[in-house]
């Protein structure tokens, strides 16, 4: 994990260069590098060294579910006892069909679900099929669950930090 | 969207390189130019199929707090609050869904101050509650879907 220390003013400019995109041009990042007004190789160091201290998850292409035909995509909501949620976070999160795997907290009496995984299907019917996968694992951990599905997107921006 | 388009996301979300020329690189890997998959990747960032290239960042790791929050609106009020919340510049993404919690959002901070503050507003401008969901654990973030 990065401290707050060793991420610095450049790291900084570097985000805000790149947050939107990396630009189309065969040297991204020596355009960067204008743009920030270093040299390029230290673009690419420090952007080599916040994805290894996970600062940059991953450097590629965000597919649109829709475009790809994936119309269903439920959020799959469980209440399974906190002392498991980590053993079965692993393994569920280890799916394949799986994009987001999380433990939250809940909100009794309201909301009993403290565990959560996205998952992405051509139609609901084979969202329901991954449902089952993921029960089959969770076992008789699962004391309930419920699938809630996306009805419209309301809004939907990457994540930015200001200037 | 052809085999190129669909070879091209298959490789992307495995990752794109860091060195002088990485759309080369990637065009190797594919057997194909570098023209060509920088055309095929802003073609399908203009058409949607994609809707990012690019670094993806770690929010709490650049110092920022992230949380996912619902809201149990009725449909009479859906409109309003849709409004309210769509127009905060800390809401990265909304949804509705099919749920007594009808609407998801999730806020984008720079600080963990910023985030109570916006929740704070969300609750006075639209007048219902809203359930915090922060994460306590990730256990996996990312996409493997086959294109």
């Amino acid at each position: 994990m990065i401290t707050a220390a060793s991420f610095d003013e450049t790291d900084r400019r570097i985000v805000l260069a790149t947050q939107s995109g990396l630009p189309l041009e065969p040297q991204p990042y020596h355009a960067v590098a204008r743009q920030v007004g270093i040299p390029p190789e230290e673009v690419m160091a420090r952007m080599a060294r916040m994805l290894e201290t996970g600062v940059i998850r991953r450097i590629g292409a965000v597919p649109n579910h829709y475009a790809l035909g994936y119309r269903a995509n439920g959020m799959t909501v469980w209440d399974v006892p906190d002392e498991r949620v980590d053993e079965l976070g692993e393994r569920v999160g280890a799916l394949e069909f799986v994009s987001h795997c999380y433990h939250r907290p809940r909100h009794l009496p309201d909301w009993p679900y403290n565990f959560f995984a996205m998952v992405h299907g051509r139609d609901r019917g084979e969202v329901e099929e991954q449902v089952r996968e993921i029960a089959g694992l969770i076992g008789d951990a699962d004391r309930g669950h419920e699938i809630l599905y996306s009805t419209r997107i309301l809004k939907k921006t990457g994540l930015r930090i200001g200037s | 969207m052809d085999e190129l388009d669909r070879a091209i996301i298959n490789e992307l979300q495995g990752g794109f390189p860091i060195c002088d020329r990485p759309f080369a690189e990637v065009a190797a890997r594919l057997r194909s130019t570098e023209p060509e998959v920088i055309a095929r990747i802003g073609q399908m960032l203009e058409r949607g199929t994609l809707s990012r290239f690019g670094p993806m960042y770690h929010a709490e790791r650049l110092g920022g707090s992230l949380s996912l929050a619902a809201m149990k609106i009725p449909d009479h009020d859906f409109g309003r609050v849709a409004g309210i919340v769509n127009a905060m510049p800390e809401v990265a993404h909304n949804y509705a869904r099919d749920h007594a919690l009808s609407m998801w959002f999730v806020l984008a901070t720079e600080t963990p101050r910023e985030h109570a503050a916006a929740l704070e507003k969300i609750e006075q401008e639209t007048g219902y509650p809203v359930y915090d969901m922060p994460k306590i654990k990730e256990y996996f973030v990312g996409l493997r879907l086959a294109a």
